[in-house]
């Protein structure tokens, strides 16, 4: 099954190359994987997408923590969270197309349809920008494929996920509705915690309602 | 210039004087290493400080040598190599480190930072490739980053489950001067794995269990001495009258003359010990992560029990075994924790049942036999053993084995009752390993006795360092265990490869002839008799003494479980001779 981690780790070099390995020593494929800027300092995030047994969901989050640079793990499968995938797609559509001098417009109306953008226009080819779940993605595809059209290109970034609602005690410092916390930011299970306390690292959720829909 | 004081002020300094200011500040007083282009600047101010510096014969030694240190002490081991080859010729030693958690810092030179990736003369990669086989490891370029960078790799080594670091450092880092001041290098507080709790609810679930069982068994692990909680266990296991089993590592963490003490289980355990494992309803594993070498078959492993792992490592929990209560963290804060909330229990009937469960076993042992002109390799470890008790040494004796046929017999013949007194290589297996580790066990503990036991065919892997033990005035003993064969791989293909010795005999040099070239005063033995005398000799000589104990040529280890087999279906010892069966104990 896939499992979805959101990692927060040092922006450091070889940082990537130690998450690689860590699933490449446990014979893993990594089905997506995206890096960028998180809202700390010196602190990427990853949103690592891989294929493995059902059971492996804890071994490789324990194993990702083992790692020196990660500072957070977080497994989104089993919580309601956004994910969301870039993809670029450059379509054939010029006077050859199927639909002839029609072409285009059919592509800008299915384009409406999944929300997708026009971000180029050449006398031979439309490239398309679109944002949504892997699966509105694979619509799109699917519908262009079978409308006769030729896809001459397709770039996606992979997934990038995040929890709904439930807010990390970090967030919320930020937000300012908790005392701020010190440098180093989340302290939770700083100790051996034998009255089994969650402690700060997940609230209630109190930001429902601010989300858009997923499609 | 003078010498600077670590931890007093800040004092300007090279990099390669901040790299021994540092260890000094963490208090190393021994680094193990080999110098070379890429780290002559760190080797030119090792004479203004007050650190001994123990010259190897090839950098795996310095790694095995660092790791034997770690495993006698319970203080990190250090060891130095220069790039390129210096640097790959420690691989197999921290790999070792690294599967068996010891805490070792491995210090590397490098290329300068302006020709890195360039494959400048002798260039590698040393933290690319080190990167599955260290805990964690770092690149330093700048002379500024090197103090707060060995202070953190020593806290990352010893914190957790600690593990091998290494810490790459260009030359020109090496050369060029930053201020120094140890106080203020210091990393932040450790942190702990973010899993790492206890829950009060698992704390719960394990006192029911433990006190619902009617057969327990403590599986006790490496963890137990990493974590400082023998008394604990021992405690627990005395209240609860749960009797105990060791891994291999685990060997010395629980006294071996305690009548709760089974022995070691596993694919060369007694048999008494994987019956019981199996018939019980209860494991408590203490620190251990049912290695394959210890579970045999897991779909047959331990079916009827039901398990409570306590681990520091939240990823060893349902790796292997799955379990039904796991209490994450360590071990001694856990066992204090547990203790208090347990009344305590004086049924004895599941140990006398074990103990009745023996059986035979003793009689077959080749040690109850009487002397039949042949010499055994349980002969000589049980005779090293017995001199050492009756010398009231044998809670200072550290015995460092090699890896093979005469690694197991050693841990069936030689009763550890104290922690660290037995270093191995259990996790990677590695032959060559008992020379070095030995001269890093006598470096760190000078006032124990040191004995290396090791075979043929793994003593000859890293021989170069007789000439280290003389050099550095170390007196080491030696015990080879000589059968003229690759021992446990010429017992796999006599027991699975129909006798084909394919690769496994081996032409070993006159060993006594070696050691005297070196120096070294050593002796053949081929007769029981003449055993006892030559450990007593070398013992209290305070000179390394090496022996070549001419043994049986096709002796086996047994009990033995083939791989795949589980627990239960072990091979017995072979009756030897029906003569000498109503041989009494001696």
């Amino acid at each position: 099954m896939l499992h979805t981690f959101v990692a927060l780790v040092e922006d450091k070099p070889g940082v990537l190359t130690r998450v690689a390995s860590l699933f490449r020593r446990l014979n893993i494929n990594i089905v997506s994987l995206t890096v960028g800027e998180s809202e700390r300092p010196d602190t990427s995030r990853m949103t690592i997408v891989c294929d493995a047994h059902e059971h492996a969901a804890h071994r490789i989050r324990a194993s990702l923590y083992k790692l020196e640079t990660t500072v957070h793990v977080d497994e989104v499968d089993r919580s309601a969270a956004v994910v969301r995938e870039l993809c670029l797609m450059k379509i054939a559509v010029g006077p050859d197309a199927p639909n002839g001098p029609h072409s285009r417009s059919q592509i800008f109306e299915l384009a409406n349809v999944f929300r997708a953008r026009v971000v180029d226009l050449a006398p031979e080819s439309i490239m398309l920008e679109m944002t949504g779940s892997s699966s509105k993605i694979e619509g799109l595809v699917q519908v262009i494929t079978e409308s006769g059209y030729t896809i001459l290109e397709v770039s996606r970034t992979g997934r990038m996920a995040m929890r709904r609602g439930h807010h990390t005690s970090r967030v919320l410092s930020a937000l300012g509705s908790r005392p701020k916390a010190d440098g180093n930011g989340d302290n939770h299970g700083s100790k051996l915690d034998f009255h089994g306390n969650l402690g700060d690292e997940i609230l209630p959720n109190e930001f429902e309602n601010v989300h858009e829909e997923e499609i | 210039m003078s010498r600077p004081e670590s931890g007093t002020g800040t004092t300007v300094l090279t990099g390669a004087e901040i790299v021994w200011a540092t260890l000094e500040g963490e208090g190393v007083r021994e680094v193990f290493g080999y110098p070379g282009g890429a780290i002559l600047p760190i080797y030119d101010a090792l004479r203004k400080f007050p650190i001994r510096h123990v010259l190897v014969r090839h950098e795996q030694g310095a790694a095995h040598m660092a790791d034997g240190y770690a495993r006698a002490s319970g203080r990190v081991g250090v060891c130095m190599a220069t790039s390129g080859p210096g640097a790959t010729n420690l691989v197999t030693g921290i790999a070792t480190a690294m599967l068996d958690s010891v805490p070792i810092v491995c210090i590397t030179g490098q290329v300068s930072s302006k020709v890195l990736g360039s494959d400048a003369f002798q260039e590698v990669d040393i933290t690319g490739i080190t990167l599955p086989i260290t805990k964690h490891n770092f690149l330093v370029t700048r002379a500024e980053d090197i103090a707060r960078t060995i202070r953190l790799a020593f806290q990352i080594a010893t914190s957790g489950r600690p593990g091998p670091v290494l810490i790459d450092i260009t030359k020109d880092a090496q050369q060029t001067t930053a201020s120094f001041e140890f106080a203020a290098a210091a990393p932040s507080a450790a942190r702990p794995h973010p899993m790492l709790r206890a829950e009060s609810s698992s704390i719960r679930e394990a006192i029911a269990l433990i006190q619902s069982a009617q057969r327990p068994i403590i599986l006790a692990g490496h963890g137990i001495t990493q974590s400082g909680a023998e008394a604990q266990v021992i405690a627990f296991a005395e209240s609860q009258q749960i009797p105990v089993a060791s891994t291999l590592l685990g060997l010395g963490s629980f006294p071996a003359a305690h009548p709760l003490n089974l022995g070691m289980m596993g694919m060369h355990g007694e048999s008494w010990v994987n019956h019981a494992i199996q018939e019980a309803d209860l494991l408590l594993a203490f620190g251990m992560r049912f290695d394959d070498r210890v579970t045999g078959n897991l779909a047959h492993y331990a079916q009827n029990a039901k398990k409570i792992h306590v681990e520091i490592d939240p990823s060893e929990i349902n790796k292997n075994v799955r379990v039904d209560v796991a209490l994450i963290g360590d071990l001694r804060g856990v066992l204090d924790t547990l203790q208090p909330l347990l009344p305590k229990r004086t049924d004895t009937g599941w140990l006398r049942k074990i103990n009745a469960s023996k059986g035979t076993a003793a009689v077959r042992d080749i040690i109850n036999l009487p002397d039949n002109g042949h010499l055994y390799a349980a002969h000589v470890i049980h005779d090293i053993w017995r001199e050492a008790q009756a010398a009231g040494r044998e809670h200072d004796t550290i015995i460092v084995t090699d890896v093979g046929q005469h690694q197991m017999w050693e841990a069936q013949y030689f009763k550890h009752e104290v922690p660290r007194s037995l270093v191995t290589s259990g996790g990677l297996g590695t032959m060559g390993f008992a020379l070095p580790a030995a001269i890093g066990a006598k470096t760190a503990c000078p006032q124990k006795d040191v004995w290396v036991i090791a075979g043929d065919g793994g003593f000859q892997m890293t021989a170069a360092e007789l000439s280290t033990i003389v050099q550095e005035k170390l007196a080491i003993n030696i015990a080879i265990i000589n059968n003229g064969f690759l021992g446990m791989v010429r017992q796999w293909q006599e027991t699975f490869y129909e006798k084909n010795y394919s690769a496994s005999p081996i032409l070993s040099p006159d060993f006594v002839k070696l050691a005297e070239a070196h120096g070294i005063a050593g002796a053949h033995i081929a007769k029981r008799k003449d055993v006892t005398p030559a450990v007593t000799k070398a013992r209290t000589s305070g000179q390394p003494f090496l022996f070549n104990f001419q043994v049986e040529k096709e002796d086996g280890v047994y009990p033995m479980i083939a791989p795949g087999a589980a627990l239960h279906e072990m091979v017995h010892r072979p009756e030897r001779d029906p003569l000498l069966e109503t041989a009494e104990d001696e």
